[in-house]
């Protein structure tokens, strides 16, 4: 079979999946106060991971970005559980989440709530999940 | 969060760390000697508690965990919990060493080995020392999957696998039973908490679900604690390595049922129905477990049956103690208190006898290669050390002395004799049974230890039909017997000391009357004078003896009971016919059609939907409310039309996914105009990244096609569809114009100050609400194994036929 050369195609999705990856990373952080948070982040970041593989083929990326998304998904929801489990050691209920104010040298006064590490467990799980979907339906010859 | 909290769970995060220890010193150091501090800190730690429990106190310490719900992880500390606490973690030390010499370091898969112990070993520790029912009730269930995992270790077997599978079915089954039973205790009482139920108890006396919580209760007890019927699991569970039978099927596991018994008894107890169910069932499996054990020529089949046997004896204890509670207290009381001083007396005895047995027998197969009585002979001179073991184990097992299993075993003569005597419960005519069957299991029971010592060790040695060389164990693998074995003769020398310490406040827990230490004053001694206890045992010696010897003549009766009317046939066909049943049922339905399971769907959504909203009159419209509809929206109504459309008339495929794309980013419109950016953002990438899902299927769909059907099928579709679209409709405008609830925006008006979050969304999702966040991702990832496993699985499943 003939090789396509996408040259184009390629040049263009490198930097927009840099955009898209920054744009995501963004999206996830402000998810605290504005529209975002890990369920779209994680979205985001698949989406361009998507794109990638659309564009380069798969053992390419696979190669590049050698991650096993099943054991990612299990990461996020053990992160999840684990910030859950959190609350206990403190005596408070199960997922309690807290937040507290701290002057950090660069950022200034800062917002730092333990809700960000359970919304970090979310976005992998969503990353993972999605991944490993289209991954093994991509990869289905 | 208290140390009590922290013991408890030092299993299951140790469990985490134990795989990264087998990969660092695997070829160097056996995993097992950095396990074996897990059971031995924790014994040492509840050690402490001897004291404060001899006192009559106890200990109680809480944990919120859905405290909305009133589920909190309640630690409570009594006597009977301190008992079976204290023989996990020590039971489960010496099994640990016992394993590092039986399990080979570099053959076996240890780290899969020791995660499943220190599962299993944290779940038992969480059981016992749980006061909420649903906690204990998750970690029951959690020592069925734990020793599933267990029984299938050597899962390239084909009978460990059967076995593993047959247990779980068994106690899950139970467990479920009782779930519903715990269920029905907590609608009486309305707590969770079990120590609150016993304070409640005229209530549930008086309550008509008192039957059917205390029937469910008694099938979780007695699948999990091997009660006939529900007994036929034990033996095939011996597939198991031997250093777990030892631990999950003598000295644990099974034991939870006993546990469960004894914790309830102060709410069940004293009923007639609880003293006949749980004695009977537990007189039967007493006789049927030491009948059966009789016949078995595997030496762990044998032991399997006599673990059944020596549960029944222990179950049928605290029935007739449970007598006592009828009574409340007074000597009459305390006759039958007795019977549960013995139940608890035995239980211990039980696990150091049966536990050094179990690794006796560990040791033969080790050395030897063969367990099969038939096989064996005449290893008494070659291991000496094993044999005195064997020795010490099996006759304290049939009841002699110097061995501790007389003591108790005298004192289970003393119940079932007392309670012939007993005016209470239509025991009058029946009474004079208890005697009779206790004698003949006693019996029996002598016989199968008999067999189990001398069928081994003396006689003929017969070298050619072993695998091995036979010779002595290693001394590490001596050290657990030893250590139980002397035990056992510590016990029977000095039983009073553990009387007092140990078995009173377990007593006490059992029996609440005698909370207060010293209200009831029990000596245990080696000699009573010659009372008709005495007269049994020797009768027992007698009579056993002479049927040992004369076993070829009277062996053949067993064969008389045909295997088509067992219990374990009624399993297999049962568990046959279900697969065959289900497989035709499945067949019936599932045509390899999308839209047949469409029309399934969506005819059982219009049934329930439909008719839910015709029978509580739920379709309503209110307009007055709504906003006009501005140019915007209409444009963008009529552009969703068109794709709809689109969609609906396509002939290609690839026309009909761009036109679903399409509606879909058309409705992340709407949600911009109704200033909802956070589901707008969603609803876009999920768009893209569904579209992007569906071009991947494309490429392995065939070409579309006109699809030639009947005109009758074509209209069940017509009005299938315009059925959903109408409750659809309905439903949304109902949904509109009814308004039950506030919105739920209300209840987070205060989203800043509660989360420190400005958006709600968010605030909702992981902070207010986290738990069904948590829950989605976890359907999420087992969504993504699911397709993982059809997409990939589906190949080799193929190529294999």
């Amino acid at each position: 079979m003939k090789e396509p050369n996408d040259i184009i195609l390629h040049a263009v999705i490198k930097v927009a999946v840099v955009i898209i990856l920054t744009f995501s990373i963004n999206l996830f952080f402000s998810g605290h106060h504005n529209p975002g948070g890990g369920f779209i982040g994680g979205l985001g970041f698949s989406a361009a991971l998507t794109l990638l593989f659309l564009a380069f083929d798969i053992e390419t990326v696979r190669q590049n970005i050698p991650v096993d998304f099943k054991v990612l998904t299990a990461v996020g929801v053990l992160i999840a559980v684990f910030t859950g489990i959190g609350g206990i050691v403190f005596g408070a209920p199960f997922l309690t989440q807290a937040f507290n104010y701290f002057d950090l040298p660069v950022f200034g006064k800062t917002e730092l709530a333990t809700a960000v590490l359970f919304d970090v467990g979310v976005a992998l799980a969503v990353i993972g999940t999605s991944m490993s979907i289209i991954l093994s339906i991509g990869d289905d010859h | 969060m208290s140390w009590l909290h922290i013991m408890i769970l030092i299993p299951f995060l140790y469990a985490i760390v134990v795989p990264f220890i087998y990969r660092m010193f695997t070829p160097r150091i056996h995993t097992g000697w950095f396990v074996l501090v897990v059971p031995s800190v924790i014994f040492l730690y509840l050690l402490r508690y001897i004291p404060v429990i001899s006192n009559g106190d106890t200990i109680i310490i809480s944990v919120p965990w859905i405290p909305s719900f009133g589920i909190n992880y309640t630690t409570y500390i009594d006597g009977l919990g301190l008992v079976f606490g204290l023989l996990i973690t020590g039971i489960g030390a010496l099994v640990v060493l016992y394993s590092i010499y039986y399990m080979s370091k570099l053959k076996e898969s240890l780290h899969n080995f020791y995660v499943y112990l220190l599962l299993f070993m944290g779940a038992m520790l969480g059981l016992v020392f749980s006061d909420n029912i649903l906690v204990l009730y998750v970690f029951w269930e959690l020592t069925s999957i734990s020793s599933f995992l267990l029984i299938a270790y050597w899962y390239q077997r084909e009978k460990s696998r059967y076995g593993a599978q047959k247990s779980m079915n068994i106690t899950i089954f139970g467990g479920l039973a009782m779930l519903a039973g715990f269920i029905m205790l907590s609608m009486m009482t309305e707590t969770y908490s079990i120590r609150e139920m016993i304070r409640q108890t005229d209530i549930i006396y008086e309550h008509s679900l008192f039957l059917p919580a205390m029937v469910l209760l008694l099938i979780g007890a007695f699948t999990k604690s091997a009660q006939f019927p529900f007994s036929i699991w034990l033996p095939d569970a011996m597939e198991a390595p031997t250093p777990i039978s030892a631990y999950l099927h003598s000295a644990t596991m099974v034991k939870a049922g006993i546990y469960l018994v004894a914790r309830m008894t102060p709410i069940f107890g004293g009923s007639p129905e609880w003293f006949w169910l749980v004695t009977s069932a537990g007189l039967i499996t007493l006789l049927y477990g030491s009948f059966n054990a009789v016949k078995q020529t595997d030496l762990k089949a044998l032991l399997a049956y006599s673990t059944i046997s020596q549960l029944g004896l222990i179950m049928s204890l605290l029935g007739m103690g449970s007598a006592s509670l009828y009574f409340g207290a007074g000597d009459e009381a305390s006759m039958y208190a007795v019977a549960v001083l013995a139940a608890i007396f035995h239980l211990i005895n039980h696990s150091t006898f049966k536990g050094s047995l179990f690794m006796v027998v560990g040791i033969i197969d080790h050395e030897t290669g063969t367990r099969d009585i038939r096989r064996l002979g005449g290893l008494m001179h070659l291991m000496p050390i094993s044999f005195t073991l064997a020795i010490i184990g099996g006759f304290s097992m049939a009841g002699l002395p110097p061995f501790n299993g007389f003591l108790s075993k005298e004192m289970f003569f003393t119940a079932v004799l007392n309670a012939s005597d007993m005016s209470i419960f239509s025991m009058e005519s029946l009474g004079l049974l208890f005697p009779v069957i206790a004698w003949a299991a006693s019996v029996f029971t002598f016989i199968y230890c008999m067999i189990l010592i001398f069928k081994t060790f003396t006689g003929k040695y017969k070298p050619k039909k072993l695998e091995k060389e036979a010779h002595e164990a290693p001394v590490g693998m001596l050290v657990p017997p030893v250590i139980l074995s002397s035990l056992v003769l510590i016990i029977f020398f000095f039983p009073n000391v553990l009387s007092q310490y140990i078995l009173k406040p377990a007593m006490a827990a059992v029996l609440p009357s005698y909370s207060q230490p010293g209200e009831i004053e029990i000596k245990i001694s080696a000699w009573h004078g010659w009372n008709t206890e005495l007269f049994m045992t020797m009768g027992v010696v007698v009579l056993g003896t002479f049927l040992y010897l004369y076993l070829k003549k009277w062996i053949g009766i067993y064969s008389i009971y045909p295997y088509s009317m067992t219990f374990n046939n009624f399993y297999n066909q049962g568990l046959g016919k279900m697969e065959d049943m289900s497989v035709s049922i499945t067949k019936s339905y599932m045509t390899g059609f999308i839209r047949d399971y469409f029309v399934y769907i969506f005819s059982f959504l219009i049934i329930i939907v439909g008719g839910a909203i015709w029978y509580l009159d739920g379709a309503s419209f209110d307009t007055s409310n709504n906003a006009p509809v501005s140019i915007y929206e209409g444009v963008l109504i009529i552009s969703m039309f068109t794709a709809a459309l689109t969609v609906l008339f396509s002939k290609s495929r690839l026309t009909a996914i761009v036109a679903v794309g399409a509606l879909g980013y058309l409705v992340s419109l709407f949600f911009v105009i109704f200033r909802a950016p956070d589901l707008a953002l969603t609803q876009l990438v999920v768009e893209t990244v569904t579209t992007a899902l569906f071009l991947l299927c494309f490429y392995h769909l065939p070409e579309i096609r006109k699809e030639s059907v009947r005109v009758k099928f074509r209209i069940t579709n017509l009005i299938i569809s315009i059925g959903v679209g109408a409750i659809v409709a309905i439903l949304a405008l109902s949904a509109n114009g009814t308004r039950l609830f506030k919105p739920i925006a209300y209840y987070y008006e205060n989203s800043y100050e509660l989360a420190g979050a400005r958006n709600i969304v968010n605030a909702i999702l992981v902070d207010f609400r986290g738990i069904d966040t948590m829950l989605e991702i976890f359907v999420l990832g087992i969504a993504s194994l699911g397709v993982y496993t059809l997409v990939k699985l589906r190949i080799t499943g193929r190529d294999k036929g």
